[in-house]
């Protein structure tokens, strides 16, 4: 579909003058045979032509949402009525290639041509149609795979805040969780909306560092493009995502960063509608809206990919109940929510597992899957990790002194936990054994009657295993 | 058929003129496509529909017509162990249609017309029949036997009936109505607006609790039969395992689960997992006693309110049969929020938080549907359909429109708190938050349900149906005061308290971990049978009971607390000879405290 289109390249009706322009909305005189959601070109004086959305046709005018800049925008344009949705032409060889938020090709090489075309938009998958998920994926990371584990087909988020290592959090997964060789048919599809020119470069080298780019797409709106574009660019990423998976067999992850820069897109064209704002001035449909890009995960009966989706979003303020957050974590299955506190401790990933969650987990995780100890010593990690932090809390006002000694040991096992489990190396790739060893020598530091979250059979096989091998260690 | 014309399309709303006696209600047919639509409002020249399926493509002078009916379910065998879009059309008639994903335009009958079912009479021709009566029975699953009844409309001679293997669409007899013929089927229509009719006057009292097997709920808060629950949570809190939960383990006939608006997979989780789990009553596979309705969040948005009515005529329609059934309907915010969004599409002024003047209206109509009743016809027959809704209020905060409108209209609150699900603490339904209006008048009937399920019960507490609604208020107040303590020990330390109160902090993390946390994937824990919830609850407040008299005597509360009886008491319910296991408890329990007494040679009897 590449730019610069000539107007008679498409089939359709051309017709010329805006009647009204409302910022990156313009109305236009109704025209007989326009059709709601069909996709507009509009040409101004300038020479530049943009795209557009239909989104009212009624017998008194026609409105359509522009993605492209708005500001050379005049009343004595061109526009272009296509007759048709936002569709893309999909095929196999867009795996390697990059794109900005419109698809238009930025790797030099030239458009992808197919007359096989896909809606953007997408179908919803009939959940009677749906597999459901629990291949486990290891990521290499303690604090994922032990306590928060993503399996293929799950749409698991990261939560954080400007300032914070989302972006090397989000890189490492998609490093390690693609072994080449162990999975041939992987594909990462990546998108980016408003992302800033170095992060993006960063995750690019990335890619080319571990070989990944080749069988990644890149779809990048970044910073300074134009903002209303994000709302169509993860709609191209995820269509492409689904044919792969669904077409192609690939074992597709999608990186999609930064939500809210979507979300902000969104609120825009909703006051420029002067649509009755809901919580934070975001459009009250924001969750239905959010959930036609997430759920767009899944993995699908008889089909052999997979789509599993790591959506990234900087909570505005560092707030959970921010709308952005919330209606995300209300649609996702799970969250992974990254702490300042941590962050500032020098622990990486600073991946606070309290609220974060992972859904999907115990579907994923067990005997055959990762190992018989893994949902009981997760459980029972959180738990005494809950309590150790509330330990740290009452430490605080109290000093440490005033606890228990019972608070101590559990304070004593926070700090271990974060020290040794939580906390690894950005290149550290630890298996899930590895993972779960760990978690037992931080446990065994914890009398045993205080392992309640576990059978007594567990703790027969793993602690006292562990504690011996960790009191080697500290010796 | 009236045709009109469509004037504007607004996103899932659209206007059309040209159809002069349209009505409100009334379902249209959308453009070429014959997309389906409801008539929302009839303005003086046009009137405005909401359309079940997307609306791309459709224009200005496209054909919109009216059907001249409202938007109906069709209830009938086959109900059971199916699974139906939000406008109650079969998933699985859609894949066949339009493959894994869903097109546009798609028409199926709500009932299979493929399949046979053998239709039993059990009443002979020439009787008059009337609204309700039951003319026969077909074998709908193994589990259930689903009961023909007269249409609430009908009444009339039966002049025929037939015995055989009939489809739905078959006639199984003839009715005469006022000198008219009128063939009579297995199954009728009902617009899914209006609720299904009772006795007059055949509303009952809530009497008998509905048994979860969730001890929080069965010993704190308990629903009835009949009645209605809200569980509000913020996301992740636990109200779709909760609402899973209950549609496994309730002792009801039927259940309906709607998930309206919220995750496919988690439909798709239902589907595997029922047809595996087997019902602790009959040992038959859950999915036999359930019907399903999944308008996920990525369905169209207009569809979410069909999707609860549709929902609620199913389990009444089984209701009418005399059954008890229950219905989760997950989540109805995202219900409320399609009500908002069209209401926003309309131009109406919103009065809360974008919410229409008639959201209370609406969220009341809905749980009015509940109850315990008389139904209709003969023989006679008591059934009760019991609500569960969920509720995601926005930031987790409780003080929003749909939970303070929910609220006044529902019996139960199971307020979920976001701290207890950080720590890992399920069901993280809050102790000192929640409430249960029926508890009183229910309570007595779980504890002579466990010692009908388990005589023994009484052999090992003889005088348990007197004493246990004591011990529910007792560990009420350990829970109670032991959060003021709390609040205490936070600012000084649990160190520095007497040991009365910590002891009272002893007993409140018993009761916490040995009664209320629930690992709902632990396969000896799922189900908490009732006698084995109430013996935890014995055990724990005799410890407490025990202990108090130690340390009136002075016994250090450390010594208490070491004890192994404590990780005993936290681990019982994880042991799986169940109830075994806990009479074996509470004997350790009286051996070990009166050995601590020995120790410090007290002189106490327990
Ligand atoms: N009774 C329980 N036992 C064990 N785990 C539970 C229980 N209840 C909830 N959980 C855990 O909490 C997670 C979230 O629960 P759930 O999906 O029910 O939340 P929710 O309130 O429905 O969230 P949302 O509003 O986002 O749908 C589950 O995936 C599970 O890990
Ligand atoms: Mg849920």
């Amino acid at each position: 579909m590449g730019l610069p289109i000539k107007l008679s390249d498409l089939e359709g009706k051309v017709y010329r003058g805006i009647r009204e322009i409302r910022g990156s909305l313009v109305v236009l005189d109704p025209i007989p045979g326009v059709v709601f959601d069909e996709i507009i070109r509009i040409r101004a004086p300038d020479g530049i032509d943009r795209l557009g959305r239909v989104i009212e046709v009624s017998r008194d005018f026609v409105i359509a949402q522009v993605f492209g800049d708005e500001s050379g925008l005049q009343h004595d344009s061109i526009v272009k009525f296509t007759g048709s949705t936002f569709e893309i032409p999909v095929s196999p060889d867009v795996v390697g290639r990059m794109f900005n938020g419109r698809f238009e090709p930025i790797d030099g090489l030239p458009k992808i041509s197919s007359r096989d075309t896909r809606d953007i938009n997408g179908n919803p998958i009939n959940p009677r149609a749906r597999e459901y998920p629990n291949d486990f994926i290891q990521t290499g990371i303690s604090a994922i795979d032990g306590m928060l584990s993503l399996v293929r087909g799950q749409k698991l988020p990261i939560f954080s805040e400007s300032g914070l290592p989302h972006n090397r959090v989000a890189a490492q997964v998609a490093r390690q969780a693609t072994i080449l060789g162990r999975e041939e048919s992987f594909a990462l599809v990546f998108a980016a909306m408003g992302l800033k020119h170095d992060e993006a470069s960063y995750f690019i080298s990335q890619f080319r560092e571990s070989g990944a780019i080749d069988r990644s797409v890149v779809i990048l709106n970044l910073a300074d493009d134009p903002a209303i574009e994000r709302l169509i660019t993860p709609r191209i990423a995820l269509t492409i995502a689904e044919y792969l998976a669904f077409e192609q067999d690939y074992h597709v992850l999608t990186i999609l960063t930064d939500m809210t820069n979507y979300c902000e897109a969104l609120r825009e064209i909703s006051a420029a509608r002067e649509e009755v704002p809901g919580r934070g001035g975001y459009p009250g449909y924001m969750y239905s809206d959010l959930a036609t890009i997430y759920e767009r995960a899944g993995i699908v009966k008889g089909k052999k990919g997979s789509l599993t989706q790591m959506p990234i979003l900087t909570m505005p303020g560092g707030d959970k109940r921010h709308p952005i957050p919330d209606l995300t974590g209300y649609i996702t299955e799970g969250q992974i929510i990254l702490s300042r506190d941590l962050h500032s401790r020098g622990i990486y990933p600073p991946i606070n597992v309290l609220p974060s969650l992972s859904r999907l987990m115990r579907s994923g995780i067990g005997p055959d899957k990762t190992r018989d100890d893994h949902k009981e010593l997760s459980d029972q990690l959180y738990d005494a990790y809950s309590r150790g932090v509330k330990a740290r809390d009452l430490a605080r006002i109290v000093g440490e002194m005033g606890l228990s000694d019972r608070e101590r040991l559990f304070l004593k096992f926070a700090d271990l936990f974060e020290k040794r489990f939580i906390n690894q190396g950005e290149y550290e790739n630890r298996t899930i054994e590895e993972t779960l060893d760990i978690g037992w020598e931080v446990l065994s530091i914890l009398p045993p009657e205080e392992l309640t979250r576990v059978r007594e059979s567990t703790i027969e096989k793993y602690y006292y295993k562990a504690k011996a091998a960790f009191e080697g260690i500290e010796k | 058929m009236r045709v009109g014309e469509i004037v504007k399309v607004s996103g899932t709303v659209v206007f059309g003129r040209g159809i002069p006696d349209i009505e409100v209600g009334e379902v249209v047919e959308v453009g070429e496509e014959k997309l389906i639509g409801e008539v929302i409002r009839v303005f003086e020249e046009d009137f405005a529909a909401q359309v079940y399926e997307p609306t791309s493509g459709l224009k200005v002078g496209d054909p919109i017509s009216g059907t001249g009916k409202k938007l109906v379910a069709e209830l009938g065998p086959g109900l059971l162990m199916n699974i139906f879009d939000g406008i109650g059309r079969p998933l699985e008639d859609l894949i066949k249609l339009s493959g894994p994903f869903i097109s546009r335009g798609i028409k199926a009958y709500m009932l299979p017309r493929n399949i046979k079912w053998e239709f039993k009479p059990t009443v002979k021709a020439g009787v008059e029949v009337g609204p309700g009566d039951v003319v026969g029975e077909v074998q709908e699953t193994p589990y259930l036997v689903h009961k023909i009844m007269i249409p609430p409309f009908m009444r009339g001679v039966l002049k025929e009936i037939y015995e055989g293997e009939f489809k739905v669409d078959e006639p199984i007899g003839i009715i005469e109505i006022d000198g008219e013929d009128k063939k009579l089927y297995m199954y009728h229509e009902w617009p899914v607006k209006i609720a299904r009719p009772v006795q007059e006057g055949g509303r009952l009292p809530l009497t008998t609790p509905l048994i979860t097997g969730q001890r929080v709920i069965d010993v704190l808060f308990p629903v009835a039969k009949g009645g209605a629950a809200c569980i509000p949570g913020g996301f992740g809190t636990g109200k779709t395992v909760t609402l899973h939960q209950l549609a496994k383990w309730s002792d009801t006939d039927v259940v309906v689960y709607i998930g309206c608006g919220e995750r496919g997979n988690e439909m798709a989780e239902v589907l595997t997992e029922f047809p595996e789990l087997q019902d602790p009553r009959s040992g038959r596979p859950l999915m036999e006693r359930t019907v399903l309705i999944a308008n996920t969040s990525n369905m169209p948005v207009s569809a979410r309110e069909a999707s609860v009515y549709i929902g609620i005529t199913i389990a009444e329609y089984y209701r009418d049969m005399g059954y008890d059934v229950s219905l989760m309907a997950d989540s109805t915010s995202r219900w409320a929020e399609a009500i908002r969004e069209i209401s926003g599409r309309l131009g109406e002024m919103p009065v809360e938080r974008g919410f229409p003047a008639y959201l209370p209206d609406k969220i009341a109509e809905f749980y009015e549907r509940a109850g315990r009743v008389k139904v209709l016809g003969r023989p006679d027959r008591i059934g009760s359909v019991t609500v569960v809704g969920a509720v995601s209020p926005p930031g987790g905060d409780f003080n929003e429109p749909v939970t303070t409108h929910t609220l006044r209209f529902t019996g139960v609150f199971w307020a979920l708190d976001a701290d207890l699900a950080y720590s890992r603490h399920f069901p993280s339904i809050h102790w000192l938050k929640s409430y249960s209006l029926y508890a009183d008048s229910i309570i007595q009937g779980y504890v002579e349900k466990a010692v009908e399920n388990n005589p023994r019960l009484r052999e090992i507490w003889p005088n348990v149906l007197e004493e246990y609604p004591r011990y529910r208020v007792e560990a009420m107040n350990i829970l109670t005061n032991a959060s003021e303590v709390e609040s205490i020990a936070k600012i000084i330390g649990e160190k520095a308290l007497p040991d009365d109160q910590r002891l009272l902090l002893l007993t409140n993390e018993l009761i916490k971990e040995g009664l209320l946390r629930q690992n709902a994937f632990d396969p000896v824990d799922s189900y908490s049978e009732p006698e084995r919830s109430v013996l935890i609850l014995k055990a724990i407040i005799d410890f407490h009971r025990m202990a108090e008299k130690l340390v009136r005597e002075n016994v250090p509360i450390d010594r208490i607390i070491e004890s192994p009886i404590v990780s005993r008491i936290k681990r019982i319910k994880l042991d799986d000879r169940k109830f075994d296991a806990v009479v074996e408890l509470l004997r350790d329990i009286r051996d070990n405290l009166s050995s601590i007494a020995e120790e410090y040679r007290v002189s106490i009897t327990f």
